[in-house]
């Protein structure tokens, strides 16, 4: 059974058989190849949506909260609606001691500012930042560095500026590490740039200053603007969100049902969004290869019933001359199966060379940077090309079985 | 060499079914040439088909070289097939995308020789037809005769007990008919035994003996003189 699989007579008849009817042979070809493509292309695709939307949000700590103050919106202990509540950095304190499963507490502070440097001038978002934010929405620093804890602690006048900043402020090619751009009028020394282009959560900020200096310079006090709540990973971020708030309510005198007093974005619940809908992607992507790839098999098999039916005769003569039935069978299994690998190989190839395609046009580097690395795992492709050959093998039980069903006699009378 | 005992066969045809033998009986001892006689409908092919083993009596017995040939599952009746018997058909029924050695090998090829024993055999049987030159031609590239004559060569490949030939010259011109039927003659000559379906006279008369069937009975069955096809050609 096996010896025959490797005697060139085998393989002789199997070639014969297909080049003779070339048509029919790339008929079939092109189905299952077609197939396989597609399977690649899309699963492919896929992985590379999902690779550029990690690499988007790779830099956040995906299990966090944002929570800011706005205003009252029920009547508590005294107080009237409407009041405007303010967020202070004890709020931020007591949350890191007392809410379970807190990871950081990062406060932050934001605003407007004119920015200037020799000439040139805009209106930029600054913000005052711990180190601490560099831990859950992960800076690339392109040169220099990002905010220290001396920078907090002697109050100093650094600034950390995006690319953008860089690119609208300062001469091309021109030095900034060590220059000083004028923040409302005030001197700041550049110790670092970022380069831009993650997605940004929350208010823009194209200069991060430290926490303290903006406290100072701004008049906040103990007040902050909003805060970054990250949970670890093992915590479910949307019961810390509603633990952090229902403490600061208790915190600064507000209705526990009242729910306008903070806003929150919960950047874990998006992501989930997001992350759904790419497993939804995903799924329909395999669904749909799956689906193209079970439509090649048939068409294998209809050819095959074409191509068994037009042979009838053939086997007929074939059988007066001693073929076994089992040998028919397994001359037109082989063929089929033969056809299946040769174009699910051709598929593979090709299905690659799409890959690389979409990867110079789209992938790292180009300029939409939307499919990064679309790639399909080798043990998928050797997955779907056996489940191909299976039911190629199965696929053309059926003409096998057909063509030995007719008695030799009959056949040998069809014209 | 061939025994048949009372042989019955009828086929279905819608709710009804149409009895084409009507009880056979006839044997054939080596080295004989029959040919079989008969109308259309008279069951001389059902009859042939039987003989080779490419159908089933209904009833009866058939002993070929002693064995005798019953309820064979299709494995065994290929493998008899290939090992007692040759068929030579009325439209040669070569394979059209084999080239002459090659359709003339394929016997051999079922019965699990090697190649180089095959083309060995098939162009020493190429030769015996006079074609061996044409051993790498198609079917399509060559003329009815030289269709006929791989087809026989083909049926001597595997060296068979008994030659069957279905209207063997039935789509060939008079002149090939009778080219073709002295080389069927110069093997029974060698010892050949054959057994042909034709419902040319003259044909028949070429055999050594005729055995006429009419609604699937034996009407006749004579021994003739048998008229040497060389005389023609």
């Amino acid at each position: 059974m096996v010896r025959f699989l490797f005697e060139r007579d085998t393989w002789q008849e199997v070639y014969d058989s297909l080049t003779k009817n070339k048509l029919r042979t790339v008929l079939t070809m092109v189905g299952v190849w077609w197939g396989i493509l597609l399977l690649i292309g899309l699963l492919g695709s896929a992985r590379g949506l999902e690779n550029s939307f990690n690499r988007l949000f790779g830099s956040f700590a995906t299990n966090s909260v944002f929570v800011w103050a706005q205003s009252t919106s029920k009547p508590f202990k005294g107080f009237q609606e409407g009041r405007q509540v303010k967020l202070s950095i004890s709020d931020a304190e007591k949350i890191e001691e007392n809410v379970e499963g807190i990871e950081f507490v990062v406060p932050r502070s934001q605003s407007q500012a004119l920015v200037v440097h020799d000439f040139l001038s805009g209106n930029f978002g600054v913000s005052g930042d711990y180190p601490l934010l560099d831990k859950v929405q992960k800076k690339k620093m392109m040169k220099g560095r990002f905010i220290n804890q001396i920078d907090i602690e002697e109050n100093r006048k650094v600034a950390v500026i995006s690319e953008d900043i860089y690119k609208q402020l300062f001469k091309k090619d021109e030095e900034m590490l060590g220059e000083y751009i004028q923040l409302n009028g005030m001197n700041f020394k550049v110790v670092g740039m970022f380069e831009t282009g993650n997605v940004n959560m929350g208010p823009r900020s194209d200069i991060h200053i430290p926490f303290t200096t903006f406290q100072q310079i701004y008049n906040m006090g103990e007040e902050i603007g909003w805060m970054m709540i990250t949970g670890k990973p093992e915590y479910d971020i949307a019961q810390i969100e509603s633990d952090a708030k229902l403490l600061l309510k208790n915190l600064n005198q507000i209705h526990p049902d009242d729910k306008r007093a903070f806003g929150g974005f919960n950047l874990g619940k998006e992501f989930a969004k997001v992350t759904g809908f790419l497993k939804g992607m995903q799924f329909l992507t395999w669904f749909v290869g799956i689906a193209t790839l079970i439509a090649g098999v048939f068409a294998i098999g209809n050819i095959l019933l074409i191509t068994v039916k037009e042979r009838t005769k053939e086997i007929g003569v074939r059988r007066a001359l001693g073929a076994t039935p089992f040998e028919i069978k397994r001359q037109i299994i082989l063929e089929a199966v033969f056809i299946t690998i040769i174009a699910g190989l051709m598929g593979i190839i090709s299905g690659g060379l799409i890959l690389m395609l979409l990867d110079s046009s789209f992938g790292l580097g180009s300029e939409t940077e939307v499919l990064i690395n679309a790639s399909v795992s080798i043990a998928v492709v050797f997955i779907a090309l056996i489940i191909l050959v299976v039911l190629g093998t199965l696929i053309g039980l059926i003409p096998a079985n057909k063509a030995t069903s007719v008695k030799p006699i009959d056949a040998l009378r069809e014209e | 060499m061939l025994k048949i005992n009372k042989l019955h066969k009828s086929y279905p045809i819608g709710d009804s079914s149409l009895h084409v033998l009507k009880g056979i009986d006839l044997s054939v001892e080596s080295g004989e040439m029959v040919a079989i006689m008969g109308s259309s409908g008279s069951g001389k092919s059902t009859l042939l088909n039987i003989i080779g083993m490419l159908d089933e009596a209904d009833e009866g017995e058939y002993v070929l070289d002693n064995v005798p040939i019953k309820n064979l599952t299709e494995k065994k009746a290929a493998i008899y097939r290939n090992k007692f018997l040759g068929f030579i058909f009325q439209s040669f029924n070569l394979i059209n995308y084999k080239n002459a050695l090659d359709n003339v090998a394929l016997p051999l090829y079922y019965q699990g020789l090697k190649r180089k024993e095959r083309i060995e055999k098939g162009l020493f049987h190429l030769e015996k037809v006079g074609l061996r030159d044409w051993a790498d031609h198609l079917p399509n590239e060559l003329s009815g005769g030289q269709k006929q004559r791989v087809a026989i060569a083909r049926a001597l490949a595997a060296n068979p007990k008994l030659l069957l030939a279905d209207e063997p010259t039935g789509a060939l011109d008079t002149k090939t008919s009778h080219e073709i039927m002295e080389f069927i003659q110069s093997l029974n000559d060698e010892g050949k035994t054959i057994l042909m379906v034709t419902h040319e006279e003259d044909i028949a008369n070429m055999c050594k003996r005729i055995v006429r069937l009419k609604d699937g009975v034996i009407m006749e069955d004579t021994f003739v003189e048998q008229v040497r096809a060389s005389q023609y050609v």
